[in-house]
C-alpha cells in the first residue's frame, strides 16, 4: 500500500496558512462537550494539552512522573532553533527549511520541514510573553549561538537550561489551565493500553503507580507525546523512564511504525565509566562552537593531554570538513569518533573517548566568558568525572540520544488511527534521518502550541463520533489485557532481574543496530532478539505485588515492549540497503567513509504495520517528493 | 569500598515505616549515588526481598525528581547537587549513612524514600505563571529585559522543584521555591500585569497546604541543588508587604507563611 501524508500541494510558502484555512472550526461554545485525551507532558504534551484547554476543550492528561514538570524535555541544555534572523547574518524561514532538510539526510516531507521553519518565530514569540528568561545582549534583545550543521547564528537558549525553562513555560502554562477547571492532569498514571472503538481511537487504560488501580478513560481524540525509544539500547542520554509503551501499545493496536531505524548518536557525551552505569550525560552540542575535539596522531599515545605537543595532535574534524569544523552535524561528528577510536587513537580508558578541548577558547576569550557561556556544562563535568575542564580537555564519546522514526502521521500529525494523534519525538515527521541541535525542542513546541489544536479541531468537526463508556467491552477488554499481562510479569518469578535483561538487549542492539550496521549482524540481532524475549518471559523476576507502588514491575512493563520494539528496529535497518543519517550501513559508503545514500530505491518513508510477535511486519511506503531542495550528496566539506 | 546503609523501609502511606540496615560491598568510587542503590536493588531482588523505592528520572540534576535524606541532608554532603549527581568519590570506606524520605507535613511518604510533592504543583496553579494564551504574543524583541535583570531572573528560574528547601527546613516552609517563583516572574516585564496578584494567591495557597512559615534559618540555600539564593524570600516578603498594602482583592484570606 502507498500511503498519503496528506500534504498540501502548491508553493510551500503559502501551503501551512491554505491549508488552516481548509480545516473546519469548532464553535467555542461547542469545544466544551470535547474530551481530549493527552499522554506525556514534555514540550509537546504540555503545550497541547494547555493550549488545547485555553480554546475550551475538556483536557485529561497523564504522564509516569510525579508532576508534570519532570518529564526529559527539561534535560534539553543547548538552545532552540528560530529563524528570526536577529542577527542579521543571512537567516531566513527557506534557510531553516532548507538546513533542515538537508540535515535530514533528504529523508523528511518538504510541507512539514517548511512549516516548522514557519512556526519556529512564532514559538519564541510566545515563549519571550510567557516569561521565559532567554539569554540578553547588553541591549536587553535577545541573543543566539550557533548549532551543528547550520553556518548562521538562529538558536536562542537560557543558559545551557533552555529545555528546563521552555517546559517550565508550558508547565505553568498548563497549571493556570488546571486552576481554571478546564484541564485534569493524572500524574503517576502510566498509559498501558490504547481503547480503540469502531476504528477510532477513543481513550486508554492506565495504571495508577501509586496503587496499582487500573482505570480506563474515554474521550473523543488520544494525543500521544510520549517521547523517544532510545532506552531501548539501556544506555542513552534518555531519562530512567522514558519508554515506548504508549506508542508500543499504538502500534500494536494498528498505527503504522515509520522509520524505527532512525536513531540519533550524539557525538558529545561523557564516556561510559564501568558495569553498573545506569545513563549516559550528555554535554551540550553548543560546547562544540568553543571546544575543538581531537585525538592523538599517533596510536596508543597514553601522555596526558597537556603533554602532547600541538603537532602531535589531530583536530580531526577541522581536518576533514573545513567548512563547518566542530560544527558538523552529529551524524557526521559520531560516525568520525568512532573511527579514530577504532584506529586505536581514541583516549582515556578503554580508549573509547575523544578530547573536547576548551584551552585555546580560554586563550582568546578569557575564563570569565566561557565561564559564563558554559559554566554550569563544566561544573555538571567535573562533578561527574572529579576532572575540572577549564584544566584538562573533556573526554566525551557519542551515545544514544534521540529517535528520529517514531509513528507514522500525516500532514496534520494524525496517525493511521483515525482519532490517534502523535506530537513531538514520538512522531516521525520532520527530522529525515538526522535531527539538527535545537529543533527537537522547536518541532515539541510547534507541534503542541501551533499545529495540533488546529488539526484535532478540525478531526472533531469533521467526523461523526458516537457516545462511548468505559462500561462497554472495548474498555473492558482492554483492562483485562492489561491486568493478564500484570499476572503473568508477577508470576514468573525467574532468576534474572528487568536490570539484567535490559542490559542485554542494549548491549546487542548497540552491537549491532548502533552507530554502524550491516546485514550480517542485523541477521544476528533478529536471530537474538526472539531468544531473549523469550529469555525475559520464561525467567524475569518481579517482586511484590500489582497492588501497590512496585518500581519493578514499571520496568518489567516497559522492558517486555523494548523487546518487542527491538526487532523491528532491527528489521528497518535491515531493508534499508542505503546509508542516510543516523543510519549507516557499512556495505553502503562512499570511498572516504561517508553515508551513501540510495535515492533511486529508498526516498521514502518506511511505515511498518503490526501483524503478531515475532511475525516479520508489513512494510508500507510513503514516497518522498523533493520539489524545493534537490536530494544532492551531503557535504559539510 | 564498602557502605554501611540505614534506610528508611515504609510500605505504603497507612503503615508504619522503620529504619533497616543494609551492607554494600564492592562500592566503585565513580558510581553515583543512584548507581549504588541500584546495585543493592539488584542484590536484593535476586536475595527476593523487596527493592527499596526511589524517586529519579532524568538522573542529571535538572527533573528534581529525586531527593532524600543522608545523614539528615537533603540531597546529601556535597553543595549545589542533586542525589543522582552525588558521586561515591565523595564518601570513605566504612561511612555508615541513613537514608530518609523528605519529612514535611505537606510531603506525605507513598512508599520507602518516595513523598508526595504535589503541593508544590499546586503553588504554581495558584499563581506561578503570565497569563498568555498560545497565538496572542507580539514580536518577541518588543521587550526588551536588561541583561543584568534577565541573569537575575534566570537565577531564579533554575529552581528544579525538588522540594529540598522544604524537607530541610525546620518550619517545612516553602519559601525559597515561592520565592524563586516570584522573583523569576516579578523580575521581568511580562510578569508586572500580575505581580502582586500572583503573591497574594501563591502564599495563600502555601499556607492552605500546610507549609510552615520561613523564620530566615536559612538552612534551605544550604541545601538548594541549585544554589537559590535567600534573596528571593526578601523579594518574596516585599512583594508580599506591597499587595497587602495595595489591599488587592483575595477572597480567602488566611494567615500568610512568609516570615
Amino acid at each position: 500500500m502507498e500511503l498519503d501524508g496528506k500534504c498540501p500541494t502548491g508553493p510551500i510558502e503559502t501551503r501551512w496558512d491554505r491549508h488552516k484555512f481548509e480545516l473546519k472550526l469548532i464553535s467555542p461554545a461547542n469545544k466544551r462537550k470535547y474530551t481530549i485525551i493527552v499522554v506525556g507532558t514534555g514540550l509537546a504534551g504540555a503545550s497541547a494539552s494547555a493550549t488545547l484547554a485555553e480554546l475550551g476543550y475538556n483536557v485529561k492528561c497523564y504522564c509516569y512522573q510525579d508532576s508534570p514538570r519532570r518529564a526529559h524535555s527539561i534535560a534539553a541544555q543547548g538552545g532552540i532553533n528560530a529563524a528570526k534572523n536577529y542577527q542579521n547574518d543571512g537567516d531566513s524561514v527557506y534557510r531553516l527549511f532548507y538546513d533542515t532538510i538537508k540535515g535530514g539526510d533528504f529523508r523528511s516531507r518538504e510541507s512539514n520541514v517548511y512549516r516548522l521553519a514557519q512556526l519556529s518565530v512564532d514559538i519564541i514569540d510566545h515563549c519571550v510573553a510567557q516569561g521565559i528568561p532567554f539569554a540578553r545582549e547588553y541591549g536587553g534583545l535577545l541573543a543566539n549561538r550557533s548549532f551543528g550543521g547550520a553556518l548562521v547564528s538562529r538558536t536562542f537558549y537560557a543558559r545551557g537550561q533552555t529545555g528546563q525553562q521552555l517546559l517550565l513555560g508550558a508547565y505553568q502554562a498548563m497549571q493556570r489551565q488546571i486552576a481554571a477547571g478546564r484541564l485534569t492532569m493524572f500524574p503517576r498514571h502510566e498509559m498501558l493500553e490504547l481503547v480503540v472503538v469502531n476504528g477510532c481511537a477513543r481513550g486508554i487504560v492506565t495504571r495508577n503507580l501509586i496503587n496499582g488501580k487500573i482505570e480506563s478513560h474515554a474521550a473523543d481524540a488520544v494525543i500521544l507525546a510520549t517521547g523517544g525509544y532510545g532506552n531501548v539500547y539501556y544506555l542513552s542520554t534518555m531519562c530512567k523512564g522514558a519508554n515506548a509503551t504508549a506508542i508500543w501499545r499504538a502500534y500494536r493496536k494498528g498505527a503504522f511504525f515509520a522509520n524505527p531505524c532512525f536513531t540519533q548518536i550524539h557525538p558529545t557525551c561523557i564516556p561510559v565509566s564501568g558495569e553498573y552505569q545506569s545513563k549516559l550525560t550528555l554535554m551540550s552540542e553548543s560546547l562544540r562552537n568553543d571546544g575543538r575535539i581531537w585525538v592523538p596522531l599517533k596510536k596508543g599515545d597514553t601522555r596526558p593531554p597537556n603533554e602532547i605537543p600541538e603537532e602531535e595532535r589531530d583536530y580531526y574534524l577541522e581536518r576533514m570538513y573545513p567548512a563547518y569544523g566542530n560544527l558538523v552535524p552529529r551524524d557526521i561528528a559520531s560516525r568520525a569518533a568512532k573511527r579514530v577510536c577504532d584506529e586505536g587513537r581514541g583516549v582515556g580508558p578503554g580508549g573509547y573517548g575523544v578530547y573536547l578541548d576548551f584551552r585555546d577558547a580560554i586563550q582568546r576569550l578569557g575564563v570569565s566568558v566561557i565561564r559564563e557561556r558554559y559554566g554550569n556544562l563544566f561544573e555538571m563535568y567535573e562533578r561527574l568525572t572529579g576532572e575540572d575542564p577549564y584544566k584538562v580537555p573533556m573526554r566525551i564519546y557519542p551515545a544514544i540520544h534521540y529517535t528520529m522514526g517514531g509513528l507514522w502521521v500525516d500532514y496534520n500529525l494524525m496517525s493511521t488511527i483515525p482519532g490517534l494523534f502523535v506530537i513531538g519525538e514520538a512522531n516521525f515527521s520532520d527530522h529525515g534521518a538526522n535531527r539538527l541541535g535545537a529543533s527537537a525542542l522547536m518541532q515539541g513546541l510547534a507541534d503542541g502550541y501551533f499545529i495540533v489544536p488546529y488539526t484535532v479541531g478540525h478531526y472533531l468537526a469533521s467526523t461523526k463520533l458516537e457516545k462511548v463508556s468505559t462500561d462497554q467491552a472495548e474498555f473492558r477488554d482492554a483492562e483485562r489485557e492489561v491486568a493478564d499481562r500484570i499476572r503473568k510479569l508477577l508470576s514468573i518469578r525467574g532468576r534474572r532481574t528487568v536490570d539484567s535483561l535490559h542490559r542485554e538487549l542494549g548491549k546487542l542492539m548497540w552491537e549491532y543496530c548502533g552507530m554502524a550496521r550491516n546485514a550480517q549482524g542485523l541477521q544476528y540481532a533478529l536471530k537474538k532478539i526472539p531468544e531473549l524475549r523469550e529469555e525475559f518471559w520464561s525467567n524475569v523476576n518481579v517482586l511484590g505485588s500489582g497492588e501497590e507502588f512496585n518500581q519493578a514491575l514499571e520496568r518489567a512493563g516497559r522492558v517486555a515492549d523494548f523487546m518487542e520494539l527491538a526487532e523491528l528496529i532491527c528489521y528497518d535497518a535491515l531493508h534499508r540497503n542505503e546509508s542516510c543519517g543516523g543510519h549507516f550501513r557499512e556495505e553502503y559508503q562512499t570511498p572516504e567513509g561517508e553515508a551513501l545514500r540510495n535515492d533511486a530505491e529508498y526516498a521514502y518513508v518506511a511505515a511498518w504495520e503490526f501483524t503478531g510477535v515475532g511475525n516479520p511486519p508489513r512494510l508500507h511506503k510513503e514516497p518522498l517528493v523533493f520539489e524545493y531542495v534537490k536530494p544532492t550528496e551531503r557535504s559539510y566539506k | 569500598m564498602r557502605i554501611i546503609l540505614h534506610v528508611w523501609r515504609q510500605k505504603d502511606a497507612n503503615s508504619p515505616g522503620r529504619m533497616v540496615r543494609y551492607e554494600v560491598n564492592n562500592v566503585n568510587p565513580h558510581m553515583s549515588f543512584l548507581e549504588m542503590l541500584d546495585v543493592l536493588n539488584e542484590e536484593l531482588t535476586l536475595k527476593g526481598e523487596e527493592p527499596i523505592a526511589f524517586d529519579h528520572d532524568c538522573r542529571e540534576g535538572i527533573c528534581g525528581m529525586c531527593g532524600f535524606m543522608i545523614n539528615g541532608r537533603a540531597h546529601g554532603p556535597l553543595e549545589g547537587t542533586t542525589v543522582c549527581q552525588l558521586h561515591m568519590r565523595h564518601f570513605k570506606d566504612g561511612d555508615e549513612l541513613w537514608l530518609e524520605p523528605y519529612r514535611a507535613r505537606a510531603f506525605p511518604v507513598i512508599r520507602d524514600l518516595v513523598v508526595d510533592r504535589s503541593a508544590l504543583d499546586r503553588l504554581i496553579a495558584a499563581g506561578g505563571y503570565i497569563s498568555v494564551n498560545a497565538g496572542s504574543a507580539p514580536d518577541a524583541n518588543s521587550i526588551p529585559v536588561p541583561k543584568p535583570v534577565a541573569e537575575k531572573a534566570m537565577d531564579a528560574a533554575a529552581c528544579i522543584g525538588c522540594g529540598a528547601c522544604v524537607a530541610q527546613c525546620p518550619n517545612a516552609s516553602a519559601s525559597l521555591f515561592l520565592g524563586a517563583k516570584i522573583s523569576h516572574l516579578g523580575l521581568l516585564p511580562q510578569g508586572q500585569p500580575e505581580r502582586y496578584e500572583r503573591v497574594l494567591k501563591m502564599v495563600t495557597q502555601a499556607a492552605l497546604e500546610g507549609f510552615g512559615h520561613c523564620t530566615n534559618i536559612g538552612e534551605c540555600e544550604a541545601v538548594c541543588p541549585k544554589r537559590i539564593k535567600l534573596e528571593v524570600i526578601a523579594r518574596l516578603n516585599r512583594d508580599y508587604l506591597i499587595a497587602t498594602l495595595k489591599h488587592i482583592g483575595v477572597k480567602e484570606t488566611v494567615e500568610a507563611g512568609v516570615g
